[in-house]
């Protein structure tokens, strides 16, 4: 075999070989530097979203705020958040080319049902 | 602390001098212009940076409201002041510096969603969570550390002898920069000339051309007289030696042996040896001894008497006189507002697209358009310098597939006994955000889990760490903006240009994102253009 088609070869090789690591977390955490892992909505919004929005959607606030999930009424037109989680809005950033349309649709579909109906300890 | 005298600017030549043609250049035209006469000049330069700036003439006391005390909003204080204006600055945080920032020892850290840290580091230790190293052509941020007496040591990017580290090459076990780079620029150098000696390249590769690159792959590769990459005393002179050369009996050396090309290939650990190549990294870097908030508090002993902490900033309004911002003292529960004939704003795009304000649909929408990316850092003590003691690592770093990215060792205290910190994890993308979004206790057992795949000597050594996301930074929001290059075409120049009476500066408004020397050009600008506006009404 000569030089080249060794080295010809060996690139073809390493471009088969797959680089992202099988997810090493349960929750799909942590399995890759390029893209998001996690399989299910909840995993998502905890393992990414909750960063800023918080574990349980209350969002925070400093010198700027991240806004609270909870009830939020601009939350129940569903195309508004799976349009805002895949272009970006203002500083939050886009996620199209971190996470499939599949995990996009996930995460909403996860916040408007867990975040955008009534708190079960809120007084109604 | 003055200002070295070197730094005072000349006014009373008779001839213009070069300085001072290119000062008006700069005032009239803004600093794209002046860099082009400077290269017209012949003084094409590494840097936009051409020395200390000069704002001739009177303001006759016209005032400028600053928001923001990182390095812009510090910078275009001690300037503006120099000239003449009268500047009040008002910033979020209790401290000055914004991501200019040092945790230390004793310090407390509360980030959004209320888990406080406290960092119990030893006395002297530290860690930078944001900027961490200054590279030789920021000549800007240099001479001011030159000028305000910040001492300044080296910092290691490359160390030969750190390692580089996947968890699927080489069985997890990590390598040495030093053999990973010699046995990778040894099977390319080896692979090529096999191809030119088989005449592959004949007609790519002249006959003249042809010894030249052989000559040339044999040293880039450490190549022996027959153009093969081998085992042998030619490759342990670059890889280093199973038993390296002593002194007296039995002090031959032993030769390493060679890793196979499709070994090195497939490890993929090539992929770090690149992160050095680039401009930002190369030789010399350095960092303020100390921690990186020597240059915040630096400005600070200058220009601290202008700075209102604890200050919130809600709503910027400008009329055809002034400008005019309402805040909050969120420790005192304090309203107020400052008004000022002209206003500065360094605040990161991330709050400021969140506050009301009276600018133009094109300056309001590039402060709309840029997203604001994730990072996190994150610092570990541990008994003793065990990676200087055990693995002969003085500074520099270790890169590695696993979530934490990098381990970086201190590039100061070589050989102290006694505890050391190192940076523990600083990934970015996808692990950033998934580290930020843990609680930080959380995020610190993480990366002792991780690191100790590469160090064995966490698991005994460790003692307790402290860990920043920045998106969860409450004066920040995120760690650097993100432009597109879609977003760049479309509104840098909006972002840069005087709205009435407000301009902006920061990172966000420069070409060199996250680092401190993009804010500190962009400051130097804004005024130069503020201060040009205000000599010619």
């Amino acid at each position: 075999m000569s030089a080249v088609k060794l080295a010809l070869k060996l690139a073809i090789a390493l471009l088969l070989t797959p680089t992202l690591a099988l997810a090493q977390q349960p929750d799909g955490s942590f399995s890759s530097p390029f893209r998001f892992g996690e399989p299910t909505g909840e995993a998502i919004y905890q393992n990414i979203c909750a960063g800023c929005h918080m574990p349980d959607g209350r969002g925070a606030t400093g010198a700027g705020a991240y806004p609270s999930l909870r009830q939020n009424p601009r939350l129940a037109a569903t195309d508004y958040d799976i349009a805002i989680i895949t272009r970006s809005q203002k500083a939050m950033p886009g996620f199209s080319r971190t996470l499939t349309e599949r995990q996009i649709a996930d995460v909403a579909d996860y916040i408007s049902k867990t975040f955008n109906t009534p708190l079960p300890e809120s007084p109604k | 602390m003055q200002l070295q005298p070197e730094s005072r600017r000349v006014t009373d030549q008779p001839q213009p001098s070069r300085r001072d043609l290119l000062s008006r250049i700069g005032a009239v035209a803004g600093s794209s212009a002046m860099y082009l006469a400077m290269t017209s000049l012949g003084l094409a330069a590494e840097s936009q940076y051409s020395g200390p700036i000069t704002l001739d003439g009177d303001p006759k006391g016209a005032s400028v409201l600053i928001l923001g005390a990182g390095i812009a909003g510090m910078v275009a204080a001690l300037e503006l002041r120099k000239a003449g204006y009268t500047v009040t600055v008002l910033d979020y945080n209790a401290r000055p510096g914004g991501r200019t920032w040092t945790i230390h020892g004793g310090d407390t850290y509360t980030e959004l969603g209320g888990e406080t840290q406290d960092c119990r580091f030893a006395e002297g230790l530290y860690l930078n969570p944001g900027p961490w190293r200054i590279p030789y052509h920021h000549r800007g941020m240099l001479d001011y550390c030159k000028r305000l007496g910040v001492a300044l040591e080296p910092f290691i990017q490359v160390n030969h002898n750190a390692y580089l580290h996947a968890k699927n090459a080489f069985d997890g076990k990590p390598q040495r920069y030093r053999t990973v780079q010699a046995d990778f620029h040894g099977a390319v150098s080896d692979l090529l000339a096999k191809a030119v000696n088989a005449d592959t390249l004949d007609h790519t590769v002249s006959k003249d051309d042809r010894e030249s690159l052989l000559a040339s792959l044999r040293s880039f590769g450490g190549l022996n007289a027959d153009y093969t990459y081998k085992t042998g005393p030619t490759a342990s002179a670059r890889r280093g030696y199973d038993k390296p050369p002593g002194g007296g009996m039995g002090a031959e050396p032993t030769d390493s042996v060679v890793t196979s090309a499709s070994d090195v290939l497939k490890s993929g650990l090539w992929r770090a040896l690149a992160i050095a190549q680039d401009y930002d990294y190369q030789t010399t870097l350095f960092q303020p001894t100390g921690g990186m908030d020597m240059i915040a508090r630096a400005f600070a002993r200058e220009i601290g008497d202008l700075i209102r902490p604890n200050t919130k900033v809600t709503a910027i309004r400008q009329t055809n006189q002034n400008v005019t911002a309402t805040w909050t003292d969120p420790t005192t529960g304090e309203h107020g507002t400052t008004t000022a004939d002209w206003c500065l704003c360094t605040i990161p795009l991330s709050i400021l697209s969140q506050i009301d304000i009276n600018v133009a649909a094109p300056m309001q929408d590039a402060i709309n358009a840029v997203p604001y990316a994730p990072g996190m850092k994150i610092g570990l003590q541990f008994k003793r310098r065990f990676w200087e003691q055990d693995d002969a690592i003085y500074g520099g770093i270790s890169y590695t597939d696993l979530p934490i990215t990098q381990i970086a060792y201190p590039n100061s205290d070589y050989l102290h006994d006694g505890p050391g910190v190192l940076l523990g994890a600083y990934p970015f993308g996808p692990y950033a955000y998934e580290f930020t979004a843990l609680p930080p206790a959380e995020r610190i057992r993480k990366a002792v889990e991780w690191g100790a795949q590469i160090h064995p000597q966490y698991k005994a050594e460790f003692e307790h760490g402290i860990a920043i996301g920045w998106h969860r930074v409450p004066g920040a929001l995120g760690c650097y903006g993100q432009w597109s290059t879609e977003a760049r075409d479309k509104h840098y120049k909006n972002l840069c240009a005087l709205d009435g009476r407000i301009l902006l500066a920061g990172e966000h408004a420069s070409y060199i994102p996250a680092w401190q020397e993009g804010a500190l050009l962009s400051a130097l600008d804004a005024i130069t253009r503020l201060h040009a506006r205000v000599m010619s009404p």
